[in-house]
């Protein structure tokens, strides 16, 4: 399978990437790790005109501590995610995570900022930044703003990116030593989740988000709420899917997907208290 | 890297297309620096494949989920399906024909052979440089390490416990040559 023609300019920072999408429009797609956009292209389920490689932009693959926070370059791989000393440390969840991404091949190439911009709800790093009440930072033409994981995924591979904007760092808080558990339910190696959970808890406090639950990373907010009002974690777990709209597919019907959710929502608090 | 407007790759497939962007690329392969002119849509695999004649990588799913293409860019497992030619301009490619040296296999595939860890052969040059990355990132894994790090590469005769073994016979030779 070979994607449709298309046209290509390679960016060396990330103004001359966004001077370059103003310049091609809505035709242009920015090109990261290719790991979500590549496959696309080649089923022609994406077909843009223009291609800018923002691969090359090495000043933003990084993970700094930055005080309250960690600060993680959009380009950073999933593979530097993984083996991260300092993720380990202080975001323990999201390193873990990282590992589960696909196969050792594909977090050789596939960065943290692409999987969030493409907005995949099947993903597992959409969701685990959502759990943690990550912070993503954009630049556009006209300066850089703030954007909260809750407000950031709209739709089915849709984001709060405007066309003109590049994603360019993740804040994600230190876990300041929360349990923390990552559940991913698939039938075979490499795939993609079925239904996922990313959790975190420190006493009353706790951060649940589903993978694969409805058209983007679902934040199981009532989950939340239930601990913090003292619920047991199986009588939180039957709130799993009160936020979420699964859908249907080859895989699992809603009905499955709402009970794996359940299930998979209490081990994952289980093994966080 | 640069654009030209004619054609001037050698060993293209196929006529260009009228508008067609061709981009100069110089990708060091095997040791080897290669330029060529190739479309930017050209994907990896093609280009060693067809533009260079290494036909050693193979093409399996062409989904990025099999792992037969699995070469190495700038020393790390890569699926080159799901990389673009242009991607790698300017980088350093290894493929399965780099690991003999006169003569000589590579340990890894010495260790398929002796632990007969192929047998249609098709993954094969995949599992090798899969498990070579493998072993560069974690020298003396377990063998859950070894099913888990080899998660991307598939192989249809199912024989996964003699490949799992050929890896894990390779990392204790190499501890063993390394130890004296």
């Amino acid at each position: 399978m070979i994607p449709a023609a298309f046209d290509y300019k390679r960016a060396s920072s990330a103004a001359e990437a966004i001077a370059l999408v103003s310049e091609y429009g809505d035709d242009a797609k920015f090109l990261a790790g290719g790991h979500s956009l590549l496959p696309l292209m080649k089923l022609r389920l994406a077909q843009p005109t223009m291609l800018i490689d923002i691969g090359r932009i090495t000043d933003l693959s990084y993970i700094r501590d930055a005080g309250n926070h960690i600060a993680i370059g959009a380009l950073t791989r999933h593979m530097d995610v993984e083996t991260s000393a300092m993720l380990a440390e202080h975001v323990p969840l999201l390193a873990h995570a990282a590992s589960h991404v696909g196969d050792a091949q594909v977090r050789h190439r596939g960065t943290i900022g692409g999987s969030i911009a493409h907005a995949d709800p099947a993903s597992d790093l959409p969701a685990t930044t959502l759990a943690l009440g990550a912070t993503y930072v954009v630049q556009g033409p006209n300066g850089t703003r703030e954007i909260a994981a809750a407000d950031f995924y709209l739709g089915f591979l849709e984001s709060a990116l405007a066309a003109d904007e590049i994603l360019t760092e993740i804040r994600v808080p230190k876990m300041n030593g929360a349990g923390w558990n990552f559940q991913k339910f698939n039938r075979r190696a490499q795939d993609w989740a079925i239904v996922g959970v990313a959790a975190w808890r420190r006493g009353s406090e706790s951060g649940v988000a589903l993978v694969n639950m409805g058209s983007t990373p679902v934040l199981a907010t009532s989950v939340s709420t239930a601990i913090a009002q003292g619920a047991s974690v199986a009588d939180a777990a039957k709130l799993a899917s009160a936020d979420a709209d699964p859908q249907a597919d080859n895989n699992a019907s809603a009905e499955y997907r709402t009970h794996l959710a359940e299930v998979l929502v209490r081990r994952a608090l289980d093994a966080s208290s | 890297m640069s654009h030209v407007n004619e054609l001037t790759a050698r060993g293209r497939t196929h006529p260009p297309i009228e508008g067609d962007c061709i981009v100069q690329i110089s990708v060091t392969v095997n040791g080897t620096t290669h330029d060529n002119d190739v479309e930017p849509r050209t994907l990896l695999v093609h280009y060693v494949r067809e533009q260079l004649g290494l036909t050693g990588t193979n093409v399996g799913c062409d989904t990025s989920s099999c792992g037969a293409c699995t070469l190495h860019l700038n020393g790390e497992a890569v699926k080159s399906c799901t990389v673009l030619a242009v991607q790698a301009d300017g980088q350093q490619v290894a493929t399965i024909e780099s690991l003999e040296v006169d003569g000589i296999m590579h340990p890894m595939q010495t260790a398929f052979m002796e632990n007969h860890g192929l047998q249609c052969g098709f993954c094969t040059p995949g599992m090798v440089m899969a498990s070579i990355s493998l072993l560069n990132e974690n020298p003396n894994p377990s063998e859950d390490q070894v099913r888990l790090g080899l998660e991307g590469n598939l192989c249809r005769c199912t024989g996964y416990h003699n490949i799992v073994k050929s890896v894990l016979a390779c990392a204790s030779a190499a501890a063993v040559s390394g130890s004296k």
